[in-house]
């Protein structure tokens, strides 16, 4: 429990990573709070998806700790995280091209519990599981897509889709690596409405890196900065925005 | 028509033909037979292969390993093994019709299990390699067997082993063969159609179009891995024992484990008739068959120059085979539906 | 079968002599196995009719003494037939297959490997053959005897091995083909014609195949269907070396000539081809649990 009386899902303890000689996480501290919104932003190559990659199980860390709901998570790998509770998107999108949206979304279907496989023998036009899938997938407006081939998409449905999938999941935390980018601008206010939908309706825990100052700022509860590898600020929207070291981290002041 | 009826028209006229030919062809039914051999072992390949994106260019593999497990078991029952192979056929056991029916049904299942307790061995090792290296490692690995077994005494080495005789009248025994065969064909078809409908199929769907992906939504990809080839496994090792009764002699090299003539005929055959799909693999056993057994005497040892040359022009010119040519052509056949509006409409109406 | 085990263990002298010859075989090895390095490093296709292309310049040199032509001539004959050879193919094949998934390139030049296997058995027939050099041997002591021939063959793949590093260093086309193996589109963006690079290092890979095989066919003999072999031990040697590391393709190649030789000498020969490839297996598991080891304790 941290002081305000939220519970802290993801929490990050003096983690740091390097690839060779490149430092890309220095020494970094955060606390995702459960059932929150929660920005990560910071300028281009500052270790961003470095870190996102650390804690969902990509690479080994060097240094420090990474706990999910009190569990120590970084020595997990990425499917026995995911089967936790801890979903990402990725900055270039992917889903299961050659499949149809239905589809995608059945197989997303959460694997935890480790039920065997027995399960899985149920038909793939199962009515219950399509009828959730049809359901999220008219949330992200994706209804009448819903028959074609998803490779067949363009990048910004795509990009829905992943999002879909990964609420079919049913997760505890998603982590959303630029889910705007490449996002018709006309569009971003709509995803913008969904994102904090799917937190309160569905009670997914968000963690968003975004570089879209506005989004973020629309979005977040409590944001973080990092620059160069390390944790620059933590703070509410407000903060953040007045905060003179974040403000010279954008401008390129070193 | 429905996916479903044109299906079950498909298989009406196929067990039509499988009953008629035996009668119609009396003179060919050994070749009619092996084309459901050949059926049998695009459908296994092309679970893994076309439907699951691990390429193996060993399956064969498990149709030798069959073969043996079969021949052993069948000897066994009433000879020493040993004694038996290292006399190179000079004993020829008398089976009474009890023993050889009883050996017989056991070598079969021998077959498939000894098959799908070494895809259970093997398994987990050689489906953690990815792409070329799943290819590469499979091939090794079923030079590797035959390598071995060659120079296994026991069970004769490279001088191989002659199964024991069918005791029926001339004709029976190789309409059994027919018979075995076709049902394991259908079976296996029976089987796929079954198990592509649940979401395990999309599950091996998933991890052909992006394993990361799908490690990263939390399935878990070895295990589906393992249980696909070792379904494959199953079949193609009672394949296997079929086949080395029917041909009444085994060896490692060229019978049990050919990995260029059975092991590259399956790989080709699943991608002539379209690989990932559910008739493909079928349609093109069925063409590879009938081609190859029609033109393959006149060709004066040309045909296998042939064979490279078809793997070339199949692969390089015309991947997608019959079927995947068909469905990108005719989408709606297929069940497939392809987008006609504007996109992004749908999104903006949502809002 | 392990009786032979023992008598290494008893004249230790027969182990130097094995391994020795590991060496001299070795070197072959490695050249082949540079040679699919190039190509699948810089185009990324695994070249499965790598051995084939071996065994096809075997028989150039078996040609050439039936012309009865000392074998040493066809060195730098298959060289040149040998590059033009890999010249049509990357034109009719592979570069087809280029940008395509690392299937299709594998099963590809599988096909390929079919159709040489089965024209040089069409043309030479399924038995062994082999291009007498007519080289005497030496003896080291009691025990080494070396055949004078495989310590040629030693220098040549040395000479040529040198021939293709400076080559690669110093000429416009060495640094082209290694400008393309790191970034494609930026070579081509710098004017680097790659579809030009591709093919000549195709058939640079050719030629090397060639040349080894003239060797492989004065040392041993050769055989139509001999091919896949050679290309698995140049898959074991480059899975274990990596892609481009020189030195580690050359002592992987030692590695797998003396591995050859002694598991051959403990095992019977019956096992010879056995034991290579399950090297194969045995490298390939060790990339896996490599890769494993990715995501693992801290520290």
């Amino acid at each position: 429990m941290s002081a305000n009386g939220t519970k802290i899902q993801i929490e990050l303890k003096g983690v740091s990573k390097a690839y060779g000689g490149v430092i890309a996480n220095k020494d970094i501290s955060l606390q995702v709070p459960e059932g929150k919104i929660t920005g990560l932003i910071g300028p281009n190559g500052s270790g961003k998806t470095t870190l996102f990659n650390s804690i969902v199980g990509y690479h080994p860390i060097d240094e420090g700790s990474i706990a999910f709901e009190g569990r120590e998570i970084s020595t997990l790998r990425v499917p026995e995280i995911a089967r936790l509770g801890m979903l990402r998107t990725f900055q270039q999108t992917r889903i299961y091209k050659k499949m149809n949206c239905v589809e995608n979304m059945v197989i997303s279907i959460s694997h935890r519990g480790g039920g065997g496989l027995a399960g899985v023998f149920k038909s793939a036009k199962d009515a219950a599981t399509v009828e959730r899938a049809e359901h999220l997938l008219e949330f992200v407006g994706l209804y009448s897509k819903r028959k074609l081939i998803s490779g067949e998409l363009s990048f910004g449905q795509q990009k829905l889709l992943e999002f879909a999938m990964a609420l079919m999941n049913q997760p505890k935390v998603l982590l959303l690596d630029e889910p705007t980018a490449g996002i018709n601008p006309t569009l971003i206010n709509g995803l913008i409405d969904r994102l904090k939908r799917a937190n309160e309706e569905f009670g997914v825990t968000l963690f968003v890196i975004e570089h879209n100052m506005r989004v973020i700022m629309n979005l977040a509860e409590k944001i973080s900065c990092l620059a160069h590898g390390e944790l620059l600020a933590t703070g509410t929207p407000e903060d953040i925005q007045n905060d003179r070291r974040v403000i010279d981290a954008y401008l390129g002041a070193h | 028509m429905s996916a479903r009826t044109l299906d079950f028209s498909v298989y009406a006229v196929l067990i039509a033909f499988a009953l008629a030919a035996p009668f119609v062809f009396p003179n060919y039914t050994s070749q009619v037979a092996v084309m459901w051999l050949m059926v049998l072992m695009a459908v296994t390949w092309d679970m893994t292969g076309g439907q699951m994106g691990y390429n193996s260019l060993g399956n064969v593999i498990f149709f030798g390993l069959g073969m043996y497990a079969s021949a052993v078991v069948q000897i066994g029952l009433v000879y020493d093994v040993a004694e038996y192979t290292s006399a190179f056929g000079a004993i020829v056991v008398d089976f009474n019709d009890t023993q050889y029916f009883t050996g017989l049904v056991l070598g079969i299942v021998a077959g498939g299990v000894v098959s799908t307790i070494f895809a259970i061995i093997v398994g987990p090792f050689m489906l953690g390699l990815r792409g070329p290296y799943f290819a590469i490692g499979t091939l090794g690995l079923a030079v590797a067997v035959a390598e071995l077994v060659s120079g296994w005494e026991y069970v004769g080495g490279g001088g191989g082993i002659s199964m024991p005789v069918y005791p029926g009248i001339a004709g029976e025994g190789s309409l059994v063969w027919y018979i075995l065969l076709g049902l394991l064909a259908l079976s296996a078809h029976l089987f796929c159609r079954w198990l592509y409908s649940t979401q395990f199929g999309l599950a091996i769907n998933a991890i052909r179009d992006d394993e990361d992906k799908a490690e990263a939504m939390g399935i878990q990809t070895t295990r589906y891995k393992v249980v696909t080839w070792v379904a494959s496994a199953f079949f193609m090792g009672m394949g296997g024992a079929v086949f080395g009764n029917m041909s009444g002699f085994i060896e490692p090299l060229e019978v049990a484990f050919p990995t260029t003539t059975f092991g590259i005929f399956m790989v080709a055959m699943a991608l002539v008739g379209g690989k990932g799909t559910l008739w493909g693999p079928v349609l093109g056993a069925i063409l590879f068959h009938v081609v190859k057994e029609w033109t393959w005497t006149y060709l004066l040892g040309w045909q296998w120059v042939a064979l490279g040359a078809i793997i070339i022009i199949n692969v390089v010119y015309f991947q997608q085979g019959i079927l995947g040519w068909a469905q990108d052509k005719w989408p709606r056949l297929f069940g497939v539906s392809v987008d006609r509006g504007p996109s992004e409409t749908s999104v903006e109406a949502a809002e | 079968m392990l009786d032979n085990l023992s008598l290494l263990w008893q004249a230790p002298i027969i182990g130097v002599d094995l391994l020795l010859q590991g060496l001299f075989i070795g070197a072959i090895f490695a050249l082949v196995a540079y040679g699919l390095a190039l190509v699948w490093g810089v185009m990324n296709v695994k070249n499965l009719a790598q051995g084939d292309m071996v065994i096809l310049g075997g028989y150039i040199a078996y040609q050439a003494t039936l012309w009865g032509l000392h074998p040493i001539v066809a060195l730098p004959a298959a060289i040149v037939l040998m590059f033009g050879l890999g010249w049509g193919i990357y034109v009719l094949i592979i570069r087809r297959v280029v940008d395509r998934d690392m299937f299709t390139s594998l099963l590809a030049t599988f096909g390929l490997s079919l159709l040489i296997q089965q024209v040089l058995n069409l043309i030479y027939g399924p038995e062994v053959k082999v291009a007498e050099s007519g080289f005497g041997s030496m003896e080291i002591g009691s025990f080494i005897i070396i055949q004078n021939v495989r310590l040629y063959s030693l220098l040549l793949a040395g000479v040529l091995a040198a021939a293709i590093i400076v080559f690669m260093k110093r000429s416009r086309m060495g640094q082209a083909i290694r400008a393309t193996a790191q970034d494609a589109r930026a070579a081509r963006v710098l004017g680097v014609n790659t579809d030009h690079v591709y093919a000549f290092t195709y058939a640079l890979n050719a030629s090397i195949c060639g040349a080894a095989g003239v060797l492989v066919a004065m040392i041993w003999v050769i055989q139509p269907y001999y091919g896949i072999v050679y290309s698995i031990r140049a898959f074991i040697i480059v899975t274990a070396a990596g892609l481009g590391n020189l030195p580690g393709v050359i002592i992987a190649g030692f590695g797998l000539g003396m591995w050859e030789n002694v598991s051959g000498f403990v095992f019977g020969a019956e096992f010879a081809v056995a034991a290579v490839v399950l090297m194969l297996v045995f490298v390939l598991m060790y990339r896996l649990a490599q890769s494993y080891r990715v995501r693992q304790v801290v520290r």
